[in-house]
């Protein structure tokens, strides 16, 4: 991978990182909101069917995961396990891809 | 204060033992004042590097009860033990005997990033004045007093876990020289001192910052130039 690529790399995990923060934050509240409240599974199915909102929210946080995640595993295998170049860059987008379509599989079952 | 030190010193290369030895306490006595002590009367095969004595030539860092320090200005009161000094070789360099370590491949990762001043005047041009309340020159002066003793570079994880990784010392030279106005490389060495194996892989541990003697902050520079090679490579300028 070239150098100007790297650093794109760098910055997609900088950014993703910003945007994830909102994300989880988010994302706690709603959990903390639904146990408390003691909301079934019907309950909370019926908020989220046809909400478009929500199908965007959940959407943004997955692809945030997805090039988060990968990038940041590609440092940890640099350094730990010594595993770099072509090879891991290719592991390391089967996984987002992976990442991405669990996720969305996930999303749309809420949505849906 | 005990009157007597124990010193456990690194003996052979990268392959070796601690040899112990015992050296007279004195008062204001250098971590390097006992290393020479050890050469001059108990040991003289004892091999180690130093030069200036005052904080100058970077040649006498050495491990020190496991930290990297300059020996010449660091007092046995601040690092002893229980009244005992272990002393190492640098560590992330080979180790060419005792407390030596073959510091080529640290000065080559200087050179790989570009730390070369290139300059854009000649001689019969004017003498350039930089003032010294400009963002670049007070950029610079924070990185300039380097000594390149090798500290920082022994004391990051990410050269221990990236061998091709510059270094914050390297990469430090570079910061200084991107702020220089006078420099005209300075697209060539952003694209030398960016990614994997530059500015991009650390992780701001700040180890470097911790222990450079100089007080000087790598990591300052280093997010200095990750800022400004980010910008250019989203410019396609990179």
């Amino acid at each position: 991978m070239n150098t100007s690529n790297q650093v794109r790399l760098w910055a997609a995990q900088r950014l993703s990182a910003m945007v994830l923060g909102i994300c989880v934050i988010v994302h706690l509240i709603t959990i903390i909101y639904a146990v408390r409240s003691g909301l079934s599974a019907d309950q909370i199915l019926a908020r989220t069917q046809g909400n478009v909102a929500w199908f965007a929210f959940y959407g943004i946080f997955v692809i945030a995961v997805s090039i988060h995640g990968p990038i940041g595993l590609r440092s940890v295998l640099s350094e730990w396990l010594g595993w770099r170049g072509r090879s891991a860059d290719i592991f390391l987008l089967v996984l987002a891809v992976v990442l991405a379509w669990l996720g969305f599989r996930a999303v749309w079952g809420v949505y849906a | 204060m005990s009157d007597v030190l124990n010193v456990r010193v690194w003996r052979g290369g990268e392959e070796g033992e601690y040899q112990s030895f015992q050296v007279p306490r004195r008062e204001s006595q250098t971590v390097l004042d006992v290393v020479s002590h050890i050469q001059r009367h108990l040991d003289p095969s004892l091999a180690y590097r130093f030069a200036c004595r005052v904080g100058m030539c970077g040649s006498c860092a050495m491990t020190v009860n496991g930290v990297a320090r300059w020996t010449c200005r660091t007092h046995v009161s601040k690092v002893v033990k229980d009244g005992v000094l272990e002393l190492a070789p640098l560590a992330h360099l080979p180790v060419v005997r005792d407390l030596v370590t073959d510091m080529s491949v640290f000065f080559d990762k200087w050179a790989k990033a570009r730390g070369q001043f290139h300059p854009t005047a000649t001689r019969k041009d004017p003498f350039a004045r930089v003032k010294p309340d400009t963002p670049e020159r007070k950029n610079a002066d924070a990185g300039i007093e380097c000594i390149g003793c090798g500290v920082c570079y022994a004391s990051c994880d990410v050269v221990q876990w990236q061998p091709d990784y510059l270094g914050p010392a390297a990469l430090n030279r570079a910061w200084t020289l991107q702020n220089d106005v006078r420099d005209g490389a300075q697209d060539e060495r952003l694209r030398a001192v960016a990614g994997d194996a530059g500015c991009h892989a650390c992780h701001t541990h700040l180890s470097c910052t911790e222990r450079c003697p100089k007080q000087i902050s790598p990591t300052a520079g280093i997010a200095g130039l990750k800022r400004a090679a980010m910008k250019a490579a989203l410019k396609g300028e990179l």
